[in-house]
């Protein structure tokens, strides 16, 4: 009861709130070339007539919510998943190349951070970089990263997913590299009095201490690995993925598909955020972690 | 120096720890502090030697010399005969911080197993050395809790409990009651002090406590600050078996007045 009434009512009101700015916005951005339509027609429709037809235009400048929701739930829930109008097609292309760039981030975000913690040379000249490499507009080097690839013979998935890695392993290095250096001077102490070796201090303390930290930056890295994989399918030449869908929506001035592949796309990234919050509650409930 | 006098008789084959002239200075952004200065100190097998001074008077950093988790610049330390860093290699001493330092992640046996997995000691060893253990500080039954389900007090008891599992004929102890309220540090004392009777193990105890460093030790060794120094080392004339109530005793009484007289001309009251 009181999670109904601390987490979702608020969260349900700000929805309800953004759905009615939506369509008033809807209704004065169509208005304008439904007027033209109206005009060449020779038609005088009253003000409520007039509003529902903004509302309801086959490609406006901006659909209203239902017409998204409309078109969400036609293709998500009405094709075949192996159509190549189904949401869940698209979605799931993406998703694959999401999973394996997120994979291959976290594996190389960790590498990294296990680097520079213990290379003191990697410390030293690495991490400006690191942050360098984030500086540069990801939707300028996708293109060249799929044409450079192409031309040596890798297609497919394997560079949508470098370009999640290449935005997912940041958060992954800079969130492990803290947690690494997190556990305090006394418990470093205390191995030095066991005469822990280095790997037994890693194994023992660095490695659990980390583990928080490991999570939080996952759930960063996992959005954006998402975007990652989008942008990636930008320049393949709009075969498949959420990526092609808004590219081929917008050849098509196909304002709707638009929106809902954008919709689709929210509902990956909000899954892929609640999983790896989910799978991180669980393993720090298995680490003894105080129930919150 | 009385100091070098008392301990010089007493350099036999059961001296544990042993420094001379042992200094240290740190070097800080401020220019060089001195921290230790002219220690000579001879600790002998089974005493129960508390160090007690004010705050900056060297009494952690000397048991972390003992340690090996600073080093001295000047003189000499050596523990059973070996240099600090060979006695730490040799795992010659437990060590126990002003907080417990659990784990969190690791249930109260685990931390009590974390070293004796460091160590590498086989699983049915380590079985037996963590139920002995938990039982000397009266925390069987608590095996399988996460630090948090405990109070401050059981939590250090674990620390303890972790410190022993080691089996060193050493304990260095540096203030691990001082962030406890008095009944549960009282308390504690009392399990101390009947634990070091049955065990006969060396222990080096750092406190700012009066009542506490003359409750619990055979010697008492009165720092200085600025650099600093021992000023006073007292031989405790309490008998190894000494109730709560002792305390209340005029010889008790003596011995903290003394304590206090060192403490009190080692420091100036400048301020």
């Amino acid at each position: 009861m009181d999670r109904v009434r601390d987490k979702i009512i608020p969260v349900l009101t700000i929805l309800a709130a953004l759905v009615a700015v939506w369509y008033v916005a809807a209704v004065f951005m169509n208005a304008p070339f439904q007027r033209d339509l109206d005009r060449r027609a020779g038609e005088t429709p009253g003000t409520i007539e007039f509003i529902g037809k903004t509302l309801s235009q086959p490609k406006p400048t901006m659909p209203a919510p239902h017409q998204v929701a409309q078109n969400f739930f036609e293709n998500t829930f009405l094709r075949k998943v192996t159509s190549n109008r189904s949401l869940v097609y698209h979605s799931w292309v993406t998703l694959s190349s999401t999973l394996l760039g997120f994979a291959f981030g976290t594996a190389l975000g960790i590498l990294i951070a296990v680097g520079i913690v213990h290379v003191t040379a990697l410390d030293r000249s690495l991490m400006p970089w690191i942050i360098a490499s984030q500086t540069i507009p990801i939707l300028a080097v996708a293109p060249m990263i799929i044409v450079v690839l192409a031309a040596i013979g890798v297609t497919g998935l394997i560079p949508k997913a470098l370009i999640s890695t290449y935005l997912s392993f940041f958060p992954v290095a800079v969130g492990m590299v803290k947690g690494l250096r997190s556990p305090e001077v006394m418990h470093l102490d205390l191995m030095h009095t066991y005469n822990a070796s280095a790997s037994q201090t890693f194994w023992k303390l660095r490695v659990p201490a980390s583990v928080p930290f490991l999570f939080a930056s996952m759930k960063v890295a996992v959005a954006a690995s998402l975007v990652g994989a989008i942008v990636g399918e930008l320049p393949t030449g709009a075969v498949a993925g959420i990526g092609a869908k808004l590219l081929a929506g917008a050849y098509y001035s196909q304002t709707i598909d638009i929106w809902a592949a954008l919709v689709a796309g929210s509902v990956v990234a909000a899954m892929l955020v609640v999983l790896v919050g989910l799978v991180g509650k669980l393993v720090e409930r298995s680490m003894g972690g105080r129930p919150a | 120096m009385t100091v070098n006098q008392a301990t010089a008789t007493r350099v036999e084959q059961s001296a544990v720890v042993e420094a001379r002239q042992l200094g240290l200075t740190f070097q800080t952004n401020d220019g060089p502090v001195r921290a230790l200065s002219n220690v000579d100190l001879t600790i002998n097998k089974g005493e129960f030697v508390s160090f007690i001074g004010p705050s900056g008077c060297g009494k952690t950093t000397f048991l972390r010399v003992i340690a090996d988790l600073e080093k001295p610049t000047e003189g000499t330390i050596s523990i059973n005969g070996m240099s600090s860093e060979q006695a730490r290699e040799a795992r010659a001493y437990g060590y126990v911080f002003q907080a417990a330092a659990l784990l969190p992640w690791r249930t109260i046996e685990r931390n009590v197993a974390l070293p004796l997995e460091i160590i590498g000691l086989p699983r049915a060893e380590q079985q037996e050395r963590i139920k002995r253990t938990m039982d000397l500080v009266n925390l069987s039954g608590f095996e399988k809790k996460y630090p948090w389900q405990l109070s401050g007090g059981m939590q250090q008891r674990a620390s303890i409990a972790r410190a022993l599992a080691f089996d060193a004929d050493l304990l260095l102890m540096d203030e691990p009651f001082g962030a406890l309220d008095e009944i549960v540090r009282d308390h504690l004392n009392e399990q101390l002090l009947q634990l070091w009777r049955r065990t006969d193990k060396t222990i080096c105890f750092v406190t700012h406590s009066i009542p506490e460093a003359v409750y619990l030790s055979t010697r008492i060794v009165v720092m200085s600050q600025r650099p600093g120094r021992v000023t006073d080392v007292i031989e405790s004339t309490l008998p190894k078996e000494r109730p709560l109530d002792i305390r209340e005793s005029p010889e008790f009484l003596a011995i903290a007045a003394r304590v206090r007289d060192g403490l009190r001309a080692g420091h100036s009251y400048e301020d």
